[in-house]
């Protein structure tokens, strides 16, 4: 922690960036995002394993980027998002500075994100045990079964969006939830709206999605909506041989191969 | 009761499959009337937001068709489509949307007969499988409000 705190303070002092973003002690026992704009706030900063907010969410608001070059500590799914942000020309190594922490809780300083994207390659994106195992319960059932499922767990969603505050790769300024003309999606808590607007958000994270569980844990009725993408994560794998964020900007669904192997077009 | 006729929407590409439809008429081939066709420029057009859109709206089945592969007037339209269908097939599998009920193809504009065949069997399978209540429910469909204007 004091690591990070000097390269923070460092960071500031020497002009590098104008603002380190990272977590300080929030109400209760939970953690909240902090901005460091001068020196003595980097004192707050903390790190601990209730930090799993994704704070890559902030560097493509306009409020945190108008303030100048950013510094961000990120954990792996952070790391990704950051790199998967870069590839859809959101951040680049003139407007942002990664300060990487690992499990052990080390800091890696980062010169630039070609080095983020090198230890971000070291790891798949993996499905944990406890979600694979509901997964496989999932796939068991029948059609009806799952959709009766998805309609029961959906119905309480009021449709705050936290899931979608919450995800660093819903960045878009205008969504298509707030299009009303016209109206892709009922905004009233309905079973259709709700299946509409968690399908959509499925859809559009379709490899771009790396796996934080942000939404989920930002969801304030525990929705396990996250998944879904964990759904099209292992759908991805053994569709398209799986995907790893990466700069050289070929998501998923914005390129092909001639030879894409399905089993269903006539 | 009267037999149940299945609703079926065909979302189609403008430069294969609508031909291959025209063809079919104009070739004097019989087929089911239960098909109302949407014209798109191409397949790579065709939101997933509007097949959901045509479940709403009451559609039983839904054909997708477009270009074989390598024969997209736009050069890739086509491959592009075919990976957004994957993953919208599998993700409307995991959330129980029946999957039977949208059917997908690539239909020339040389195959008229091909098309015959396609709505046919299609309208064929969801006759069987019968009217798709489960989505309609979910659906309700509000009554359309009078425009004064």
């Amino acid at each position: 922690m004091d690591d990070l705190r000097k390269r923070a303070k460092e960071l500031i002092d020497t002009s590098a960036v104008k603002v380190v973003i990272g977590y300080e002690q929030g109400t209760g026992n939970k953690t909240r995002a902090l901005f460091v704009e001068n020196s003595e706030v980097a004192d707050k900063l903390i790190f601990d394993s209730r930090c799993v907010q994704n704070l890559a969410a902030y560097v493509t608001k306009q409020e945190v980027k108008s303030k100048g070059k950013m510094a961000i500590t990120a954990t792996l799914p952070v790391m990704r998002a950051i790199i998967q942000l870069a590839s859809e020309f959101q951040v680049n190594d003139d407007n942002l500075i990664v300060i990487g922490i690992t499990p052990e809780s080390k800091i890696i300083d980062f010169k630039n994100l070609e080095e983020v994207e090198t230890y971000v390659h070291q790891f798949q994106i993996e499905i944990d045990a406890r979600n694979r195992e509901i997964l496989d319960k999932l796939d068991k059932m029948t059609p009806s079964e799952r959709w009766k499922f998805w309609i029961d767990e959906l119905s309480p969603c009021f449709k705050c969006y936290a899931c979608r505050a919450a995800c660093p790769m819903c960045y878009c300024s205008r969504c298509t939830v707030d299009f009303n003309r016209p109206q892709w999606i009922p905004v009233s808590s309905n079973e259709l709206g709700n299946l509409e607007w968690h399908f959509m958000r499925a859809m559009h994270l379709t490899g771009r999605c790396v796996d934080c569980d942000a939404c989920a844990n930002a969801c304030p009725l525990a929705i396990p909506i996250n998944l879904l993408t964990k759904k099209m994560i292992e759908d991805a794998k053994s569709d398209f041989g799986g995907y790893q964020p990466s700069l050289k900007g070929e998501n998923l669904l914005s390129t092909f191969k001639p030879d894409d192997k399905e089993n269903f077009i006539q | 009761m009267a037999e149940f006729e299945p609703k079926i929407v065909a979302f189609v590409c403008n430069w294969c499959t609508y031909a291959g439809a025209d063809l079919t008429g104009t070739s004097r081939i019989k087929y089911a009337s239960n098909v109302r066709i949407v014209r798109f420029p191409c397949t790579g057009r065709i939101d997933y937001m509007l097949l959901l859109k045509a479940f709403d709206e009451g559609a039983d089945g839904i054909i997708v068709s477009g270009c074989h592969p390598n024969d997209c007037h736009y050069t890739s339209g086509n491959f592009h489509a075919r990976r957004r269908w994957m993953a919208f097939r599998s993700l409307c599998d995991f959330i129980g949307i029946d999957t039977r009920r949208i059917k997908f193809s690539w239909v020339s504009a040389a195959e008229g007969a091909k098309w015959a065949d396609i709505v046919n069997t299609t309208v064929a399978s969801v006759r069987e499988l019968g009217p798709y209540d489960e989505y309609k429910k979910v659906a309700k469909k509000p009554v359309k409000e009078e425009s004064h204007g």
